[in-house]
């Protein structure tokens, strides 16, 4: 239920209150009443028809990095 | 798929299973509830517990909605149907699940009632639109993640005077559902099921941030991480809490940061706090009655509660004889535990929420764990 997919933003209409995002080859309109500041080339979070938050670069990377430190650590 | 497939990768799921075996401690025990649905769904799939060295065990918690939802409440939608003639829209998970007098949404559909199936709150205001001589419902449910959606369509229908629309509510709390199992008897007292540390859930914390399980953790004393639901964050997320556990720390950790962070989606609570009130209590499958557990729509908006503008009697059915879904959401029975898992009760013919929802622990057994546990079947 509270299942939610990373996809990215590629088009935003001019009210900005809706955005195409792109997921494979399958594009789909969303709402974006629940978050702020989109822009296009950004990925964010689709759940039940709405962005729910924008999804971190910056974050993903250190947490794959994460990972792999994993078994080196101690 | 970018933020997907690179949460999937074999060689570091070897790498972090291999750390995990190191770090875990032989003598002790790690018992780590997963609260989510996502999760659980995710351990099968992707056979993480196998990935595990025995003294780490999931425990399967409450965190599915479909799950958790009372047949009472399913029955009053039925209701809404059969009675008062309205178009009820709901998402897809709800329609196989088992009411009272062998119905459910998808048989009163097949019998000639209108029940829609809707992806977003947005197509059932669209409906809502193009049949504005019918009363049109949405049975919302869903935990923090799937209440905001329901605050956008709530003030969208008031903002449009969508005379013809309006929301039965059943959104629920994860804080005061957890609370509710940390209180629990078999957890303080009888022992039955120990928790060590809980896998914080991906979406919800999302939505209301990181900081609302500081308390749990301070207060119950069991360490809490917030988990992503790929593979690779579920195996982190138990490395993190096997560390705490051997540390003797329990803090709130996220290893979920590149979407949650401590405050949440601000925005999104505070459209849901316009729109929503607690609800004094409110019964859940398994848990019971829970106080403050549940929202309903405030004063502002009661004309589009379909509880205020519908006269629908209170329903208070139980479950089917023999199913163990109440104790399997507790943690306290495993579903292998139940006679009725994969006799009567398979996916395709479900007696309890549990096989319905493909979050719920039974679906997640009968689909990828059935054959892995077979000696307590066979009993």
């Amino acid at each position: 239920m509270c299942l939610a997919i990373p996809a990215k933003v590629v088009a935003i209409d001019e009210a900005g209150e809706n955005a195409t995002v792109q997921l494979g080859e399958v594009r789909k309109q969303v709402s974006l009443a629940l978050v702020d500041g989109v822009m296009l080339g950004e990925y964010v979070l689709i759940h039940v028809g709405y962005a729910l938050n924008k999804v971190s670069e910056d974050e993903a990377q250190k947490t794959l990095e994460l990972f792999a430190q994993a078994g080196v650590s101690p | 798929m970018k933020y997907v497939d690179e949460f999937r990768q074999h060689r570091l799921a070897r790498q972090l299973a291999a750390a995990i075996r190191q770090e875990a401690d032989p003598t002790r025990q790690y018992h780590l509830m997963e609260f989510c649905g996502g999760h659980t769904h995710a351990i099968f799939r992707y056979g993480v517990q196998d990935l595990m060295p025995d003294n780490v065990k999931f425990v399967h918690g409450p965190g599915c909605p479909v799950c958790v939802l009372p047949i009472g409440r399913i029955d009053e939608a039925i209701h809404l149907v059969e009675a008062h003639d309205v178009i009820l829209c709901t998402y897809g998970d709800l329609l196989r699940v088992p009411a009272s007098g062998r119905k459910s949404l998808i048989k009163v559909k097949a019998a000639g009632g209108d029940v829609r199936m809707v992806y977003s709150t947005q197509d059932a205001l669209r409906i809502a639109r193009e049949n504005p001589d019918r009363e049109v419902v949405f049975f919302a449910i869903g935990f923090e993640t799937t209440t905001p959606p329901s605050a956008v369509a709530l003030q969208q229908a008031k903002a449009e005077g969508l005379k013809n629309f309006s929301l039965f509510c059943n959104h629920v709390l994860t804080p005061a559902a957890i609370q509710n199992i940390l209180e629990s008897p078999e957890v303080r007292e009888l022992g039955t099921v120990s928790i060590h540390g809980f896998f914080g859930p991906s979406h919800v914390s999302s939505i209301i941030g990181s900081r609302p399980y500081e308390f749990f953790a301070e207060e119950f004393r069991r360490p809490v991480v917030i988990a992503g639901f790929e593979p690779l964050d579920v195996m982190q997320s138990a490395l993190m809490l096997i560390r705490q556990l051997n540390e003797g720390r329990y803090e709130v950790e996220n290893e979920y940061t590149r979407v949650v962070t401590r405050e949440g989606n601000q925005k999104a609570q505070r459209l849901v706090g316009e729109v929503f009130e607690l609800r004094r209590s409110f019964e859940w499958r398994g848990l019971g009655q829970v106080p403050y557990s549940a929202l309903k729509i405030k004063r502002d908006y009661e004309e589009l509660d379909a509880e205020k503008r519908f006269p629908i009697p209170v329903s208070q059915a139980s479950d089917v004889k023999g199913c163990e879904c109440p104790s399997i959401l507790r943690g306290v029975k495993r579903p292998t535990d139940c006679k009725l898992f994969g006799t009567v009760c398979t996916p395709e013919n479900p007696m309890g929420s549990c096989m319905v929802s493909s979050e719920g622990a039974c679906a997640a057994y009968w689909s990828y764990g059935r054959f892995r546990e077979p000696a307590q079947r066979s009993a």
